[in-house]
């Protein structure tokens, strides 16, 4: 099994401290959720593993060798970023004869499907796209390249809703029919958490969560109740975080709810939006 | 069977509930097969994992089979096994919730049984 190890990583920007000893795996077909709040260091990690950033310290390695300027590994991932690669004037017809160049694996005839659902014509320069066509255009390009590790850097960015739904299902038909690992940084968590199969939370260059979804998901609840109430169920209880309206407070708690519940007091499961924005709160 | 998730319980126990109501509608009769795990997660805009997890779970309780290289297929006599099933379930889903809430308005037992009377006279 080839995977990418992150040792250790750290990444500096003058005194902005990017990344901070990072240590992280990212096993073959598997779909990653990379969650964190804007500047927590997501772009900068999937710069470093595609080999477009140095790191500081630590290294990222892949099958055992160092990734930096090394073109076997380099041929096996793909990053979908906002960087635009592509010169100027190049039309997506182009971009998609470059891409088979340089990744043989390019699907052509698919690329131009997806162009065809999405309603992108190929004639068209990359330039001169919309935010949202741009974000479309890197998607078909990373869904074409056929490489078993790919990287999304905020692929839903400008999509309107009927395209992210699209992109989405694209995305798991893909992944059902050729598997391969897709790790998607993102901070709309609602609607991508169903296809996460592995989420790592990462904030202010420190990764604070690496589990699968489902742990996650079950790792807490949320408890709700008049104020007095509440505050009493959750002494001694590891408390996240909580929200009032009025007399009226939602806490959330770590754990699982053990013994008889208060009268007086509901719970309800955390979602996965509900406990990203409580665990990566200042 | 509905076409919409919720946060309320995990996903797989919603896509096995899921299938089970559309066994119990008749939507997938017995003998008949069942959508692929690729339709419903894509269906579903979720990881095949948890569609397939949420299947297996049916196909330890022998209400799904698998056909190895056809499909998953409803088991003969499924609907009264999810019968039974939901009968044991009945009192923790429904029932109790009930009289939870009865009692928050201060309904007594009679008040409850003379609507539910009322209702199956309907």
């Amino acid at each position: 099994m080839k995977m990418i190890e992150v040792k250790d990583l750290s990444k500096d920007f003058g005194d902005v401290q990017a990344l901070s000893h990072v240590n992280l795996n990212f096993e073959e077909n598997t779909i990653y959720g990379l969650l964190g709040r804007n500047g927590a260091g997501k772009s900068t990690l999937l710069n470093i593993i595609n080999n477009r950033l140095f790191p500081s310290s630590g290294s990222v390695e892949f099958d055992g060798a160092a990734v930096t300027e090394n073109p076997k590994s380099l041929s096996q991932f793909y990053l979908a970023n906002e960087d635009n690669l592509y010169p100027e004037g190049m039309t997506v017809k182009n971009a998609f004869k470059w891409s088979k160049e340089f990744y043989p694996g390019f699907d052509t005839n698919y690329a131009y499907k997806l162009c065809g659902l999405f309603e992108l014509s190929p004639k068209k320069k990359i330039k001169k796209l919309s935010t949202g066509y741009r974000s479309i255009f890197r998607n078909i390009v990373a869904l074409s390249v056929n490489v078993p590790f790919v990287f999304l850097d905020e692929p839903v960015l400008g999509l309107d809703a009927y395209h992210r739904e699209l992109f989405y299902k694209i995305l798991i038909e893909k992944y059902a029919e050729r598997p391969f690992t897709a790790v998607i940084s993102t901070h709309l968590i609602e609607e991508v958490a169903g296809v996460l199969e592995r989420i790592i939370i990462i904030k202010d260059g420190n990764i604070i969560r690496n589990t699968s979804a489902e742990e996650l998901l079950q790792a807490g609840y949320c408890i709700s109740g008049s104020a007095a109430l509440v505050d009493d169920y959750t002494k001694g209880r590891a408390l996240i975080g909580c929200d009032t309206l009025g007399g009226l407070k939602t806490a959330y708690v770590i754990g699982k709810p053990d013994g008889a519940i208060p009268d007086g007091l509901e719970v309800g499961n955390m979602d996965l939006q509900k406990l990203f924005i409580q665990l990566t709160s200042a | 069977m509905k076409f919409e998730l919720n946060q309320e319980k995990p996903i797989f126990l919603q896509i096995a509930e899921g299938i089970e109501d559309g066994i119990l509608t008749d939507v997938f009769p017995e003998g008949g097969q069942i959508p692929s795990i690729t339709d419903f997660s894509v269906n579903y805009k979720i990881n095949p994992a948890t569609a397939l997890k949420g299947i297996n779970l049916l196909v330890d309780e022998e209400i799904l089979f698998k056909k190895r290289g056809v499909g998953m297929f409803v088991s003969e006599g499924a609907v009264r096994k999810l019968k039974i099933k939901r009968q044991d379930q009945f009192y923790n889903n429904y029932i109790g919730k009930l009289i939870e809430e009865a009692k928050r308005l201060g309904f007594t037992s009679e008040d409850i049984i003379a609507m539910i009377e009322r209702g199956f006279a309907q």
